[in-house]
């Protein structure tokens, strides 16, 4: 086993202050196997006493090499890897891909899909959110809030398995459409969870909006300006917590998002609490978006995908009586379908923020060069201003406020 | 939504102030690209950034790409982003392989940092001036550069009922 | 243990001993907090209310190796992580014991990659494999259910 210590401190001098290497402050490892760094985050923080002056985030622990395996494959097989990245927004992953090869290939897609990518995308966001909500509040000893929001994460869970069969790695939004139509039965139990959970979240916030503790670790504490998180390029609702009023949804709209009426929640604060509470009027906005398309959805019918058998496959049932059908489909699981050669680059709002993939084709079935413009990434990289002179108890919250997921930010 | 009208604004204002640097303007799919010289790229973008009328003042997303076998070998490009105007701009220099090195973009967008370490990391591209150019992702003893075309993917090969044995002899196992 | 080198020929107690032991290992793990990707999300769906592996003796994760028994590795492993990861579990007291959850920890899963480690057992000795990409919270129990039939049968000689 390689040392671990050895090099690291000659490399690494020239991140710490001179009072570091004359012993005066401390130099100390966080991670990568820490309760509170939601996954394998490395951070070297630099400590005079308890107070924070530097802290050096180390990623890289969870660089799976998706995007250059993306590269060996074809388009459509790409796809299922697009998943993993960032496991709490599979549908949203699958989403941006998609889109971007739609932009590629100019492929329409029809109006009941998009409806159906809204839900789904709505749903998943509730679902991160409830995640990130479990884990930030386990973070400031808010132990209860964990089991509460997994357990109404396993809803939202039993109706992805109800539509694609798998919990997470739904893999259900396809080039040109979604991969099947929903079952019977599905909008009651989506009705039902639209109005099972605000009662709930009510409870959240009663536990958590006013609790004097919870406040007294959040309020001003990993505080960033407007004009500084702009600089930085921060994300979603890391964003709209300093104030800033960007919306992926709102600014560009993808997938009808135009056709939805839902407010994009703003705080001034900049802080850990502004933060937090952008994401809690997060949720009934989504909540809001969820029950305009499942109206939506009872009034649109149509097909789910699209009829260009270029990029999607003919349905199973026309495979037994049609040659041209079994022809296509062969061909596309085989080979795969050609773009253009050319460039796109599609962004869509992920429950982080800005979550874009920029995808080169060299006119081959498969993608030349796919890069994730990842917004756990892009709020990771201020932390280390964000939470300079704070105690190393805060560092914790920062970490949990700008909701960062590993598989996001090393790919 | 985004203003297409402002792109255009954009590539002509470029095109007057740096006649000899922008080399290419292209567009596809709706989204233009414009090839800037390789030595200017951080002007460039201070440009952009600091003129009000374009305020170009985010950079979304840094990327560094492979074309091989084209010559020059690679790129790298700049998504611009104007968030009071609503446009977006690709910025794009070609990076020769002989010479893989692009000025920093550090000091015009600083959330650069880390776009710059990682296409260090993954595509051993250079970024001159870059304040702390660390390998970002891989392990700091790592060798090469695995988003290049020619670094392998690693396959390694799958184990059926018929070879089962084969290639159990050779996995190591861990011991206790 | 260190109690069988005391115990001598003791017959038909050392069975009972064995057992007993042995059930108390079984019901009473406590497994390392340690989730790397995706699987640790269903690895936390079963810690909480809906699964509740606590019902098994488990409900407490502990973030230190030095106080756990059992090792979940939930995830993929990457070669960056590769090292930490056998450093943790040289840290870990005896006796211990690994769950390799999911196909990555099994055999790198989809990532047949430069940056993953083709299995979890090339660092470490895994007991119980889980497949699934990500196994199902009830898959982990079971996992966990095939482990406790293990060690409910490991013998005396070969206690550490
Ligand atoms: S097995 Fe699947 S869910 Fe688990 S870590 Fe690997 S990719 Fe993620």
């Amino acid at each position: 086993m390689p040392d671990l210590s050895e090099p690291v401190l000659e490399e690494l001098r020239h991140l710490f202050t001179a009072r570091a290497l004359s012993g005066e402050t401390m130099v100390l490892n966080m991670g990568p196997q820490h309760p509170s760094t939601h996954g394998v985050l490395r951070l070297i923080v630099e400590l005079d006493g308890e107070t924070v002056i530097r802290a050096i985030p180390d990623i890289g622990f969870l660089h799976t090499g998706i995007e250059k395996n993306m590269e060996s494959k074809t388009y459509i097989k790409a796809l299922v890897m697009t998943d993993r990245l960032d496991y709490l927004n599979n549908i949203g992953n699958n989403l941006v891909y998609c889109l971007a090869i739609e932009k590629l290939m100019e492929t329409k897609v029809p109006e009941r899909a998009n409806v159906l990518r809204v839900l789904m995308a709505e749903l998943q966001r509730i679902a991160s959110h409830l995640v990130w909500l479990g884990t930030h509040s386990i973070d400031l000893a808010a132990m209860s809030m964990l089991l509460y929001c997994f357990r109404e994460r396993d809803y939202i869970m039993d109706i992805f398995e109800m539509v694609s069969g798998q919990r997470m790695m739904t893999t259900y939004i396809r080039p040109g459409g979604v991969w099947r139509d929903v079952p019977a039965g599905f909008t009651e139990v989506v009705e039902n969870f639209i109005n099972y959970l605000p009662a709930k979240l009510d409870d959240y916030e009663r536990l958590l909006t006013n609790n004097p503790i919870f406040k007294q670790r959040t309020q001003g504490v990993g505080y960033i300006s407007a004009e500084d998180a702009v600089k930085w390029n921060l994300a979603g609702p890391s964003l709209r917590g300093s104030g800033v009023n960007f919306d992926v949804r709102k600014a560009m709209p993808y997938s009808g998002y135009e056709q939805y009426e839902f407010d994009v929640p703003l705080e001034t604060g900049g802080d850990v609490y502004a933060r937090y509470r952008c994401r809690m009027r997060e949720f009934r906005e989504s909540l809001k978006i969820c029950r305009q398309a499942l109206d939506k959805l009872k009034t649109t019918k149509g097909p789910f995908i699209t009829n260009d058998r270029k990029v999607a496959p003919p349905p199973r049932s026309e495979l037994g009586t049609s040659m041209e059908a079994l022809i296509h489909h062969f061909k596309l699981w085989t080979e795969g379908f050609t773009p253009p050669k050319g460039e796109v680059y599609a962004a869509t709002e992920s429950p982080r923020g800005e979550l874009g993939v920029y995808l080169v084709s060299d006119g081959t079935p498969k993608p030349a060069r796919v890069h994730f413009r990842q917004p756990s990434f892009a709020n990771l990289q201020p932390l280390n201003y964000m939470s300079e002179n704070h105690l190393v108890a805060d560092l914790v919250a920062i970490i949990g406020s700008v909701d960062i997921v590993l598989g996001d930010i090393d790919r | 939504m985004l203003n297409p009208e402002h792109v255009k604004k954009t590539v002509a204002a470029l095109k007057e102030k740096f006649p000899e640097t922008v080399q290419e303007v292209s567009e596809f799919r709706g989204e233009t690209t414009v090839n800037v010289a390789k030595a200017a790229i951080a002007e460039v973008c201070r440009f952009l950034r600091d003129d009000a009328a374009l305020d170009y003042n985010v950079l979304t997303d840094l990327a560094a790409v492979d074309y091989s076998p084209e010559e020059p070998r690679f790129g790298v490009s700049y998504i611009l982003f104007s968030m009071s105007k609503m446009a977006r701009l690709r910025l794009k220099v070609l990076v020769p392989e002989e010479d893989p090195e692009v000025p920093t973009v550090t000091n015009v967008y600083i959330n650069a940092d880390w776009y710059e370490r990682e296409a260090w990391d993954m595509m051993g591209i250079k970024f001159a001036g870059h304040p702390d150019l660390r390998r970002l992702l891989m392990p700091a003893d790592w060798e090469g550069h695995p988003h290049r075309k020619d670094y392998p993917l690693g396959y390694e090969e799958v184990q059926f009922s018929f070879n089962w044995r084969e290639i159990d002899a050779k996995k190591p196992y861990a011991k206790e | 243990m260190g109690l069988e080198q005391k115990l001598g020929n003791m017959g038909v107690i050392t069975m009972t001993l064995e057992q007993a032991v042995n059930w108390g290992r079984t019901n009473a793990m406590w497994p390392m907090l340690f989730g790397l990707a995706c699987c640790a999300m269903e690895m936390i769906a079963a810690q909480s209310s809906n699964y509740d592996v606590s019902r098994f003796g488990m409900e407490l994760m502990r973030a230190s190796p030095r106080q756990s028994d059992l090792m979940i590795v939930a995830g993929r492993v990457t070669r960056k992580m590769a090292p930490v990861l056998r450093r943790l579990y040289d840290q870990m007291p005896d006796p211990k014991w690994v769950v390799a959850m999911g196909d990555c920890a099994s055999s790198g899963g989809i990532f047949n990659n430069y940056a993953i480690v083709q299995g979890v057992d090339e660092i470490v000795p895994v007991d119980v494999y889980i497949s699934g990409c990500p196994p199902r919270p009830e898959n982990l129990i079971y996992g966990i259910m095939k482990l406790h039939e293990k060690v409910r049968q490991e013998k005396i000689t070969k206690w550490k």
